[in-house]
């Protein structure tokens, strides 16, 4: 869990604690982050000012939730921020709680999180720490919330919202925990000082997790929108093939496109998002069919097991992946990986099987050449089938 | 116009739904329902109101409803 030096904008981590702690109105608030443009960052990036206003036209005090579960088993940057700027994310939350006049404010704690300093933090901004069990899918948000009220961690039906009925039946919030700490900083600061970093459409700083064939692996934090060559750049790749852009749900990069923007706009064409700042770096020594279906069967694994397309659907498309990785003479495997894909796709109560589909379908496609002689029995990598 | 919704987490393939609005539901290779519109949640046309009202009241596990 090392840090290296970032290679933009030096933000979150270097932060001081605060004298005091801001107090923002509601209205205040919500100018805060409609001005600010900050965009969730735990993974579906969506505009934190849309989901302030959700819980803030509820017209019940509602439950305000940070999340810091960090599931994503390459995530890192929740840890870092939590042990070096504590502080920030309990900012963040007690901001928020106030400005909503919250009925309880809770900093949800992974397993793989050491919890010392958060707890710290947390004494001087009257936020309660919740300690809670892991897993790929207990950081979403309708898990999380079945955890906090003492439910098994698995995902609810999408159809009500958790902003409309969460923990203890209330209106929920539950913003990512470096989603928090980026509040703080904008509310001490101010919006233009915010915008200073980033894109006019993605504006601001955002932690990445970057590991794999790199000298240093460790988190960093860049401006948003900086090119994928310059925030991999402090990690010091080491003859990158491709990088898995926003984790094991995301999308891979090959090497070609290391000048490729980190904006939605720029990544789409590759069926990536930057999520929550995951960066994986595949090297010339791993297959990359072997790696992807390594990272298939742990995310069939992980499935709640609750929807029978993902329960049913995963392993298959798993089993068929690695049937690939292991060269077996079979010309219907893409054919089967596909099927599987599309009939898993929207057919679950969270984005689990659409997040594995899509980070099997770029396999498929990125490594297209690869899957050619995979089925042709060789691997450039493993050499002829065994 | 209304949708019919499947709440997967009750689901659990008993098929009845897609036997009784064939035109809106088919059912994969495990039993569970598969939307025939292409859209998650598929739209009911007024002439099968009926028979999508009868699949939700038939469903076994209260996974089916029209929202």
């Amino acid at each position: 869990m090392s840090t290296i030096a970032p290679v933009d904008t030096r933000r979150l981590l270097t932060a001081e604690p605060a004298d005091s702690l801001p107090v923002l109105s509601l209205e205040a608030l919500l100018a805060l982050a409609e001005e600010s443009g900050l965009t969730g960052r735990g993974g579906a990036g969506f505009p934190t000012a849309i989901k302030l206003r959700a819980v803030a036209e509820g017209g019940t005090a509602p439950v305000v939730v940070g999340n810091a579960m960090e599931g994503e088993p390459l995530s890192r940057k929740d840890a870092v921020l939590l042990t070096r700027a504590p502080h920030l994310v309990v900012e963040g939350l007690a901001l928020v709680g106030r400005a909503l006049r919250a009925r309880e404010t809770v900093l949800a704690i992974g397993p793989e999180i050491n919890p010392a300093a958060a707890e710290a933090a947390a004494r001087v901004g009257r936020v309660r720490v919740a300690r809670l069990e892991g897993g790929f899918v207990a950081g979403q948000e309708s898990a999380l919330v079945n955890q906090l009220d003492g439910r098994p961690a698995v995902p609810r039906d999408p159809l009500v919202r958790i902003t409309t009925k969460g923990v203890d039946g209330r209106p929920t919030l539950v913003l990512n925990a470096e989603t928090l700490a980026q509040l703080a900083l904008a509310a001490r600061h101010g919006a233009a000082w915010f915008r200073l970093a980033g894109t006019e459409e993605d504006p601001g700083t955002s932690l990445f997790s970057i590991s794999g064939a790199v000298e240093r692996s460790g988190v960093v934090e860049a401006a948003r929108g900086s090119r994928l060559r310059d925030v991999l750049a402090a990690a010091v790749p080491v003859d990158p093939v491709a990088v898995l852009v926003g984790g094991y749900h995301g999308a891979w990069l090959p090497a070609s496109q290391l000048d490729t923007r980190l904006t939605a706009r720029e990544l789409r064409p590759w069926g990536a998002a930057v999520g929550a700042g995951v960066l994986y770096v595949l090297g010339r020594d791993l297959c990359p069919i072997r790696a992807a279906a390594a990272i298939a069967t742990y995310l069939a694994d992980e499935s709640a097991a609750q929807c029978g397309p993902c329960v049913n659907g995963l392993p298959r498309m798993a089993d068929a992946l690695q049937r690939l990785a292991d060269r077996v003479p079979d010309p219907g495997l893409p054919h089967e990986i596909d099927r599987m894909r599309l009939l898993v796709v929207g057919r679950g109560a969270c984005a689990h099987p659409d997040g594995t589909a899509r980070m099997v379908a770029s396999t498929m496609r990125v490594f297209e050449d690869h899957v050619t002689r995979h089925l042709a029995g060789h691997c450039e990598i493993e050499g002829a089938r065994r | 116009m209304s949708r019919l919704h499947v709440d997967w987490t009750r689901c659990d393939g008993h098929g009845a739904c897609a036997e009784l609005v064939p035109e809106l539901l088919a059912s994969d290779e495990w039993g569970f329902p598969v939307s025939r519109t292409g859209e998650r949640d598929p739209e009911v046309p007024a002439y099968l109101a009926e028979h999508a009202e009868h699949a939700v009241r038939s469903c076994p596990l209260m996974a089916l409803s029209r929202v």
